[in-house]
């Protein structure tokens, strides 16, 4: 997995992560020279409020996506449907809630469903080999039907104080979300640097065949990646369910996926697979959202977020492309296999 | 008798079948299904969406993809209306510039995905940003238009019968479709997009002009979208900027349906059209039974991709390695 | 025959041509000439230069000197339309065609008859039908392409050529996917059209067809040209001395004989085949390889060699035929059973199959033994820091660090971490697929003695390598493959580069007694 270590160049998270952080950087500095209160951080009722800790509380759903997001391009596929998956797992929970089930079922239900959704996503790529944009795709238009069929297209509303705790509570003085983004990355990160996992993921979306001739179980590692990703939407879902009180199948994760694949582009992991930076990711879900909030704070339209996303999908991918860097840096000569 | 298909026609032909299957169905269920009002709105309620697909059919079968198709409908619909109402331009006029834009945009993405080898889907992704941004740029909300060209539009209607007529909506969409088929099996153009698709490779090495059948698939496709978008004002009588939103997973999802693989290589326009109706057969479907609800749509597209996928599979399966 | 009907004769002229990419010379002043009417084979191994040359022809490369001069005019094709238009057609071995598209479409494509605005089919198939009538063909044009075998898809990108008005035709190893009836059946075209005065380049590696078919044979190697024969004056012992760039002679006189290792002790087998077999693989190979022995593979490029460890190690399966490993019966149906077994692959093709680019040189070396013990068992940094360490030192794999991307290493040294890669996880059977291409030649040696030191340690290995001096040095053992089926075997004193060369040709008149030294 992905090391800092000084002195080895190629390796490591700092060269991927640098660029998030610094356009971060740039648009914190603009805040702070040109918006007044922005980095102004107050406590009230034992917790801390401020437009930083806004950006971060709002960030947490797409920072939650593109973990699972990370680890499904790691392998060379993607989930398109992580958005729908938040949408029942919203569902699922609401309907659990009024039917007076305890917390603990209401979590099982909803979360084991997101889970199933993602093992259902890696069926078919792994076993059925169908492409994953497309695999994703039927889950991504039928689960937000069955969302809205579980809800009957009504917004339910809901007051369990304990759920609401996981999108509106308070630990540490932050909210609870930060508190559920940090402990999904610090698990992963242990997962796939402390165990084989990490190795066995980059290997298998760099060279599947050489993988595969290793002894990497690579069906069952993407299997498992797809998986994790649901997780991570469904949980991603409990969030703005509990944030809300309400199930809203219409609009819950609506195109959250694109944000959080754009987080996992941003963030330096090669849509075509192999090394991916779960760290720089959630900087780069992170990124996305201050530039919202930037825009939204300065009074301006919407719409430049869009346009802004895509000046950054094309700049980054640019820089990606091999055919441009040899036409603008021709210096740059990597020796011959 | 065995009724022999050739491997490929199988996924068409299940299409035909589905189609028929379910038309026939509704018409058992419900009386009124089987007439030739409901046929009709099938075409003119789709037809944004049938133009569209029909662009998008060109781009798969060239083993593409195009995701800004339902941003550049809202975007074309938002600038006629501003032009129309707002810069007293002429329809005429507004809707040309709307189609030039359209297809500069797909020209811009083929431009990226040609010489920079980069992704369809991230391209065509920002694409879709940069086509709603413009959208909202240019109107924030829906503007109604008011012109005597349109309303001197909605007269041309085809007469199919005592009491049915086809209006220029549907008639826009038959003759898109007609030129498609066309240029799909007729010209060297619509060839070279099936080579493409079938093995990339093959194709450079048979002298094919790779790299400009890439550049022109989506420039068709940014055209099919900006004429989509001028269907959908003369549709509703507005612009819209956010016209379109998801259209584009229901295009590709009729183009899938209709029997092309998403590998590309393998399809037919017919095969769009086909597609574009089921949705119609099911849109309806759920109107008349009047207790389900429109979701149940989505199920059914997501079962009917479900379904069609699985069976391209087992047809790709079936071919020698 | 006087010197300018001598010029006449002449269709194809290649004169001097050199090619290079960053880091190697694939061609270095070659010369070819391809008469009108003749059948022109071009042999060579591996690194020879065969695929660059026609890659030049065709319009793929452009070169970097040299001329080239079809029917007269001196050409220079820059892309492979340009290379058509000039009259020189390809038949690739995977047939470039477009399956799904039908065979009259597939001979027509690009230049179809277009009548007031529209293609005219109707034409189509009658030119498409006129093409394979000159094949001495008849097929219903309007089936999909991929409905045919793939004798007939040859035929079908060979009629397409005929469409171009081809004077050239190339063929790239148009047999190797073929039973001996399509053969037969390919080799009549070819001969109707020579006789209609069309020049063939035949590239093949097939010994018996290039003597069946053609008149003249040009071999390369390592990007040079060894010369032009004609194939009635060339004995197989010397054309294939020539593409291995021995001297048979030479070598008896020296007596670059007996292997220096006595063949291990007969006990059983580790590892035994009966009667493996697959299509386009390997036919009903009985093999074996005991413990502690080193077992030499040797044949031509295309012998079958890297498809018989395909099937030993369960990357392809096999139609037919068993494998016992310690007697026992066992299934190699993917590569995570072969491992089950302790088996271990370092495959010839390191780009594709070898190596994992983004990672690390200690990633890419640890990955297999990690993946033997699972993912929740992880090696712990430590430990394999200390493999790396070990093998870098031990194979001298030259490398600043090993956390540097595997992919800025050079070709040797990635081949030589992948050899580590499979040491770490310490198999009782371990492939090697020309461990050796690419490394310096200190580490040739190297490697020549680790393997010794294995065997002697007990593992199995079966040692596949090109290079002739290798296999008799390292081998106990050398069973030799030809054309896709095992021809001989020996052992001991037996072994000789000599004795090898001519059990390839066929002219080796016993081949499991050992030859007596000198001979």
């Amino acid at each position: 997995m992905a090391t800092a270590k000084p002195g080895t160049g190629d390796q490591g998270l700092w060269p991927k992560i640098k660029w998030p952080l610094a356009a971060l950087a740039l648009v914190l500095l603009f805040n702070g020279l040109f918006t007044a209160g922005f980095f102004q951080v107050e406590i009230k009722d034992g917790r801390l409020y401020g437009s930083l800790i806004d950006v971060l509380n709002r960030a947490a759903p797409v920072m939650l996506l593109s973990l699972g997001m990370t680890l499904v391009i790691a392998t060379g596929g993607v989930d398109l449907s992580v958005g729908a998956v938040m949408a029942i797992a919203g569902a699922i929970a609401a309907l659990a809630i009024k039917s007076g089930q305890p917390l603990m079922v209401v979590l099982a239900l909803s979360l084991g469903s997101a889970v199933l959704a993602g093992a259902w996503n890696g069926l078919l790529v792994c076993v059925l080999e169908v492409q994953p944009i497309v695999a994703t795709l039927i889950l991504m238009v039928s689960g937000r039907g069955i969302a809205q069929l579980l809800t009957q297209g009504q917004i339910i509303t809901f007051s369990n104080r304990s759920f609401e705790f996981i999108g509106r509570g308070t630990f540490l003085e932050l909210p609870f979300t930060i508190t559920l983004v940090a402990g999904v990355l610090a698990s992963l990160a242990w997962l796939t640097r402390k165990t084989a996992l990490g190795l066995f993921i980059e290997a298998s979306g760099n060279n599947e065949t050489a993988a595969r001739y290793s002894g990497v179980h690579t069906r069952l590692i993407k299997l498992l990646v797809y998986a994790v990703s649901g997780f991570c939407a469904g949980l991603s879902g409990l969030i703005v369910a509990g944030d809300i009180k309400a199930a809203d199948s219409n609009n819950a994760g609506l195109w959250l996926e694109l944000d959080a694949i754009l987080a996992v582009v941003v963030g330096g992991s090669s849509l075509a697979g192999g090394r991916c930076y779960l760290l720089s990711s959630v900087a780069g879900a992170i990124l996305i959202q201050t530039v919202t909030t930037t825009i939204l704070r300065r009074g301006a339209a919407v719409e430049f977020t869009l346009v802004i996303k895509a000046l950054v999908i094309v700049v980054v991918c640019l820089l990606q492309s091999e055919a441009f860097r040899n036409k603008v840096f021709p210096a740059r000569r990597k020796e011959a296999t | 008798m065995k009724l022999r298909i050739a491997d490929k026609h199988i996924p068409i032909a299940a299409t035909c079948a589905v189609c028929l299957v379910l038309y026939g169905v509704a018409s058992v269920i419900y009386r009124g299904f089987f007439s030739a009002n409901v046929l009709v709105n099938f075409l003119t309620d789709n037809s944004f969406l049938g133009i569209t697909a029909i662009g998008m059919t060109f781009v798969i079968l060239s083993g593409g993809i195009d995701l800004s198709v339902g941003a550049v409908v809202g975007f074309s619909s938002i600038l006629i209306a501003t032009l129309v109402q707002k810069a007293h331009l002429h329809p005429a006029v507004a809707i040309t510039i709307a189609l030039a834009l359209g297809t500069l945009l797909g020209l811009g993405m083929g431009a990226l995905i040609r010489f920079y080898s980069m992704p369809p889907f991230l391209v065509t992704l920002a694409g879709m940003f940069l086509a709603r941004g413009m959208g909202f740029v240019v109107g924030l909300e829906s503007i109604p238009i008011d012109h005597s060209f349109y309303k001197a539009l909605t007269q041309v209607r085809l007469p199919l019968g005592p009491a049915v007529d086809l209006p220029a909506t549907a008639l826009i969409f038959l003759a898109v479709f007609g030129i498609a088929v066309f240029v799909a099996h007729c010209t060297r153009f619509g060839r070279n997009v099936y080579a493409l698709g079938g093995n990339e490779q093959s194709a450079v090495l048979m002298g094919l002009p790779v790299g400009g059948t890439k550049l022109r698939v989506y420039a068709l496709s940014g055209f099919c979208s900006a004429l989509a978008g001028v269907v959908y004002t003369l549709y509703t009588f507005s612009g819209n900027p956010i016209a379109g939103t998801g259209l584009e997973l229901d295009a590709i999802a009729a183009v899938v349906i209709g029997g092309t693989l998403l590998s590309g290589g393998i399809g037919y326009v017919a095969g769009t059209l086909a597609g574009v109706l089921i949705f119609g057969i099911i849109q309806t479907w759920i109107t008349f039974e009047g207790t389900l609800s429109s979701w149940w749509t989505k199920i059914a597209i997501g079962a009917l991709l479900l379904f069609f996928i699985l069976l391209q599979k087992l047809v790709q399966g079936k071919r020698p390695g | 025959m006087n010197g300018r009907q001598l010029d006449l004769d002449q269709l194809l002229q290649v004169r001097g041509l050199s090619k290079s990419f960053p880091g190697v010379r694939a061609l270095s002043s070659v010369d070819l000439t391809v008469r009108r009417g003749e059948i022109h084979a071009l042999m060579g191994e591996n690194g020879a230069g065969k695929s660059t040359l026609i890659k030049v022809l065709t319009g793929v490369y452009s070169r970097d000197e040299g001329e080239v001069t079809l029917d007269g005019r001196a050409i220079d094709a820059r892309s492979p339309l340009e290379a058509q238009s000039l009259g020189i057609s390809t038949v690739y071995q995977e047939v470039n065609l477009i399956p799904h598209l039908s065979l009259a479409e597939n001979i027509c494509l690009g230049r179809q008859p277009v009548r007031w605005g529209a293609i005219d089919w109707g034409l189509i198939r009658k030119r498409a039908a006129t093409a394979l009538a000159r094949l001495d063909l008849s097929l219903d044009v309007n089936r999909p392409l991929s409905s045919f075998s793939i004798a007939i898809q040859q035929m079908a990108a060979i009629a397409r050529a005929l469409d171009i008005s081809a004077k050239l035709l190339i063929l790239d190893e148009p047999t190797s996917s073929l039973d001996s009836k399509e053969v037969a059946q390919l080799f009549a075209v070819m001969r109707k059209l020579k006789s209609e005065g069309m020049g063939i380049l035949f590239v093949t590696h097939f010994l018996d067809q290039v003597y069946q078919i053609s008149e003249r044979i040009t071999v390369l190697r390592n990007g040079q040209l060894v010369g032009e024969y004609e194939s009635s004056q060339l004995p197989r012992l010397q054309l294939i001395a020539r593409m291995m760039g021995k001297q048979v002679e030479e070598l008896d006189a020296i007596g670059h004989n007996a292997a220096t290792r006595a063949p291990v002790a007969p006990k059983a087998a580790f590892i035994q085949t009966r009667g493996l077999n697959r299509r386009g693989g390997v036919e009903k190979l009985d093999l074996e390889v005991r413990a502690g022995e080193v077992v030499g593979l040797a044949g031509l490029l295309g012998s079958g060699r890297t498809e018989t460890a395909r099937l030993l190690f369960g990357v392809d399966r096999a139609d037919g035929g068993e494998v016992r490993c310690e007697g026992k019966l066992v299934s190699l149906r993917t590569p995570r059973q072969a491992i089950g077994h302790r088996f271990g692959f370092c495959a010839e093709d390191r780009k594709n199959e070898g190596i994992i680019p983004d990672l690390s040189v200690r990633e890419n070396i640890v990955l297999a033994l990690q993946a033997s013990k699972g993912w929740l068992r992880g090696l712990s940094r430590t430990k394999q820091d200390e493999l790396a360490n070990h093998y870098i030192k031990a194979l001298n794999i030259a490398t600043s660090d090993a956390e540097k991307s595997i992919k800025f290493l050079s070709g040797g040294n990635q081949q030589k971490a992948i050899l580590a890669r499979w040491l770490a996880s310490q198999p009782r059977f371990l492939i090697l697929d020309e461990p050796t291409r690419g490394i310096d030649v200190g580490a040739k040696f190297e490697i020549e003695k680790l393997m010794a030191s294995l065997a002697s340690q007990g593992m199995a290995i079966l040692f596949i390598s090109s290079e002739l001096e290798e296999v008799v040095r390292a081998s106990h053992r050398v069973v030799v493959l030809r054309d896709r089926a095992k021809v001989g075997e020996m052992a001991g004193s037996g072994i000789s580069e000599a004795a090898i060369m001519r059990t390839i040709a066929g002219t080796e008149p016993k081949q499991n007694a050992p030859a007596a030294p000198g001979l």
